[in-house]
């Protein structure tokens, strides 16, 4: 047996000497820029790269030749990086950073956009943007209900089960009432149903809350499973025709360019997602209602000594994660497409890997939910442009990124201190 | 007297505070299960002596029957689970629904369809699954068991890889992954590698069990060295293995030639499991590998010296720190074992007679059914085997309901998952039949550690 004195979980990362976090990220960077400028520099073709500004080839466009562009930005990651090792103010850190990173896509976006079979040297911004925040949308409401419930301190591992029943939900009693509105209150309820159970036996029964999750997941893909095949497929116009939210254009706001036609020309639940993170962000940071979740998911005890009712402002937290993702799952079933069988496919997991990315913060986990949708819809364009780029490693990127985010790598995270730790009173 | 589970047979040492703390339980409350009475009662009268008149052995059985117990919550468990289940079959069968709208006027309408319906669904559900009374003949009676045991197999892999991680205070959301790529593994050992039979099979299990422990070690190591909580690497190494699966199917040299779709080519028969009761019956010998990784992990944990010091971690991780034991040593070899048993759980899906070639959905579900089976089996390896085999055989029954009453295999899936809510939380069984309290029913997933 050997007894070695390392420290067994590092869970406090002392900087120690020269090689401080932000060194570490800068010599990444650093690499990858070098990679950026060798790799992609060189299989860049001179063909010119064009950016479009709208849906299509024609229009204004940012044009730059593929292989001056991949080399260029991938010079400009190199220099954030070796600007982050050389050490600079703290302040600047995460700017360089974030330069660092979008300089890095670009020079890749160069060379794949310059690389392209003839005629398809253009990426269309409008397209681009518009479905990366279709494909975040429900990343979006689904990583808000995870905030809600783990500030609080409940941990949802079921937030896939709530998009899905509240998909479902919203599915089937928007066909048989024929109303958007019905059906948007059926889905958040739907929701709500799945965040019951949880928040039932999580607080109430105590059942480990991850397990819990799990379980409800799979109820969640039994039942509506089961009640797809016996009424949807058996009746689709009865039960699973369900009217759908049009396109709401924003006055003004639709003549920007570029976001204009991508953002303001959307329907009911772009701007009900973005509205929620702004409004949530607001409440949990800036009113008594989020100091009393945020210490309540840090330390119940002194909350509890304090006068605040730990469990009912669990259970009224959770039953309201529960609303989100249930609003979260109609954002396909009342706007995109008919119901199908698990329908949802893991973008639960995913907006659970967006909340922890974005370090259980609402604005934190737009952004992850953002970028996890752009990388969604790369792989997509880069499909149809026919890159030699596969897929799947593209689409594996959301789930890599946490992986590293989580292990420390790519800064902090730490979740709230008492979240999935039951509260008993006593 | 440790062991409440009379009809497992589990071999499992109770960990020692338990064991005392059934021992003072016994004092207050003996009441013994009747398999075990004889040592009970000699316990009993040791203990108090001539304190109180004997209960009669009957007496004793009754009083335990309703007791809280394993064997008790889980049969109530199952039974509620089928109640809502037959809720389910009424209220999406818009016949049977119609009845109810002049209940008033007629009840024997609406009950005597609701009956026929649920009764006709999970009479299916036992034929499928153990015995159909109008099969003849030797293949069609044995047709429902062997159906039953090769769904169980891989359950019984996936579910020990999670019970043994949870022991170790490890939750391992991941034996779909371990699982997903050991199955390539085994898979692609199964077609490429030109060797004898029985040494080829041989090699075609090792790798689908590297596969897995390769799978296993990442979320170990991110553990031990930053810990990185190991339920969110699990499930996000899950889609990564998906993905992957979902690319390699796809290449050349793996993906079946004569075929346009995401199929790969066939597991030669010199890699196959053997079957066990001729060709016309699925059972393969991966049920036997179960039984015999059952025992190993039972030995594992009871007998063998990491395997004190794993349910030491898994107690409590700094006391055992405190006693010399390397946590972080320990965290990696439990998963690393973990990913082994899921890894070979993935093998079993193609090595057997389930499939034959990967196919994106070539492991099912397996992964996450194992976390229900590892929880139903109360996380010990015999009570493991026992939940695969209940899991198998609604599985097995819940494909001749589908194909004989129409209802839809998803109803399993419900099944599954209520059983194991109910089994998770005893006190909700216990208040609504009333139970009287008894050791050993709480499920040991005393986890919560949070992210």
């Amino acid at each position: 047996m050997s007894t070695m004195a390392v420290p067994e979980v590092a869970v406090t990362a002392v900087d120690e000497g020269f090689w401080t976090r932000a060194r570490k990220t800068g010599a990444v960077l650093l690499a990858l820029g070098v990679l950026a400028v060798a790799l992609f520099g060189a299989l860049a073709t001179g063909q010119q790269a064009r950016f479009t500004l709208s849906e299509t080839e024609g229009g204004a466009a940012l044009a730059i030749n593929g292989t001056v562009g991949a080399i260029l930005f991938g010079l400009i990651t190199a220099a954030a990086g070796a600007a982050l090792l050389a050490g600079v103010p703290k302040r600047w850190s995460t700017v360089l950073l974030g330069v660092g990173l979008v300089g890095f896509v670009l020079s890749f976006l160069c060379w794949q956009v310059s690389a392209a079979p003839a005629g398809n040297n253009f990426m269309p911004l409008v397209n681009v943007v518009r479905n990366t925040f279709y494909l975040a949308l429900p990343l979006i409401f689904g990583a808000l209900a995870g905030v809600l419930c783990e500030r609080s301190g409940v941990v949802n591992v079921a937030i896939e089960g709530q998009l899905l029943m509240g998909a479902f939900s919203g599915a089937l009693f928007g066909s048989l009432s024929g109303s958007v509105w019905v059906g948007l209150v059926a889905a958040a309820l739907g929701g709500a149903f799945i965040s019951l159970l949880l928040a039932v036996f999580a607080i109430r029964y105590l059942v480990d809350q991850v397990v819990m999750g799990i379980v409800l997941n799979l109820l969640a893909v039994g039942v509506t499973g089961f009640l797809y095949e016996r009424l949807m497929q058996t009746d689709a116009t009865k039960y699973n025709s369900a009217p759908r939210f049009g396109n709401w254009e924003i006055p003004l706001l639709k003549d920007i360019p570029l976001i204009g036609p991508a953002l303001f020309r959307s329907n009911l639940f772009l701007y009900l997602g973005l509205l929620l993170v702004l409004v949530i962000h607001i409440a949990l940071f800036r009113t008594r209602w989020g100091l009393r979740t945020r210490s309540v998911g840090e330390h119940p005890t002194a909350a509890d000594t304090l006068g605040v009712k730990v469990l009912r402002l669990r259970y009224r937290n959770v039953l309201m994660a529960g609303l989100v993702a249930g609003v979260g799952g109609a954002s396909y079933t009342l706007a995109l497409y008919s119901f199908t069988k698990n329908m949802i496919g893991g973008k639960g997991f995913i907006a659970l890997a967006a909340l922890i990315f974005g370090r259980w913060s609402p604005t934190g986990a737009l952004l992850a939910a953002l970028f996890f949708g752009f990388a969604d819809q790369l792989a997509t364009y880069l499909g149809a442009i026919g890159s030699s780029i596969p897929s799947q490693f593209l689409a594996m990127l959301p789930y890599l990124a946490t992986i590293l985010a989580v292990a420390g790598l790519v800064g902090k995270v730490r979740a709230p201190a008492a979240d999935g730790k039951p509260y008993i009173k006593g | 007297m440790s062991n409440p589970n009379p009809v497992s047979g589990s071999p499992d040492k109770e960990p020692a505070t338990e064991a005392q703390e059934a021992q003072s339980e016994a004092r207050a409350n003996p009441t013994a299960p009747a398999g075990d009475s004889e040592r009970a009662v000699t316990a009993t009268a040791t203990k108090e002596p001539a304190a109180e008149p004997r209960p009669s052995l009957g007496r004793l059985f009754l009083d335990n029957l309703w007791a809280a117990n394993t064997v008790t919550v889980t049969v109530l468990a199952v039974l509620l689970a089928m109640l809502v289940g037959a809720v389910l079959i009424i209220v999406s069968d818009p016949a049977v629904l119609a009845t109810y709208g002049y209940i008033t006027a007629r009840p024997s309408d609406a009950i005597n369809s609701s009956w026929t319906v649920v009764s006709e669904a999970y009479a299916n559900l036992f034929k499928g699954a153990i015995f159909d009374p109008e099969a003849s003949g030797f293949s069609a009676a044995l047709s429902p068991i062997s159906e039953t045991l090769t769904y169980t197999a891989p359950l019984v892999f996936t579910g020990l890889s999670v019970a043994l991680a949870f022991r170790g205070g490890l939750f391992n959301i991941g034996a779909q992954g371990q699982a997903t790529i050991g199955v390539v593994l085994a898979a692609v050992a199964g077609f490429a590698l030109p060797l004898p039979p029985g040494v080829h099979l041989i090699v075609a299990l090792i790798a689908g069990a590297a596969g897995g422990a390769l799978w296993g070690f990442i979320p170990g190591i991110l553990k031990a060295r930053t810990g990185a909580h190991e339920v969110i690497n699990t499930i996000m190494l899950n889609y990564v293995a998906v993905y992957f699966l979902s690319w390699i199917i796809i290449q050349n040299g793996v993906q079946n030639p004569r075929r346009a779709d995401a199929i790969s080519k066939p597991v030669e028969a010199s890699a196959q499991l053997p079957r066990l009761l001729g060709d016309n019956l699925r059972v393969h010998a991966g049920i036997l590998l179960a039984v015999l990784a059952t025992w190993f992990v039972a030995w594992l944990l009871n007998r063998s010296t990491l395997g004190f010091e794993l349910r030491a971690v898994g107690e409590n991780p700094d006391a055992a720190r405190t006693a010399g034991i390397s946590v972080t040593k320990t965290f990696v070899l439990v998963m690393v074992i973990a990913g082994v048993l899921a890894g070979l759980g993935g093998s079993n899906m193609v090595l057997g007679s389930t499939a034959d070639a990967l196919t994106p959905q070539v492991i099912a579900q397996i992964g996450f059914d194992g976390i229900l089976v590892a929880l139903l089996g109360r996380v010990k390896p015999w009570g493991v085997l026992m939940a695969a085999l209940l899991f198998g055989a609604l599985q097995a029954g819940g494909n001749r309901m589908q194909s004989y009453s129409g209802i839809s295999l998803e109803l399993v899936t419900v099944l599954q998952a209520l059983i194991v809510i109910f089994i998770a939380a005893p006190a909700l069984v216990k208040a609504i039949f009333q139970l009287r309290a008894a050791r050993a029913a709480r499920l040991q997933t005393s986890l919560a550690k949070g992210w």
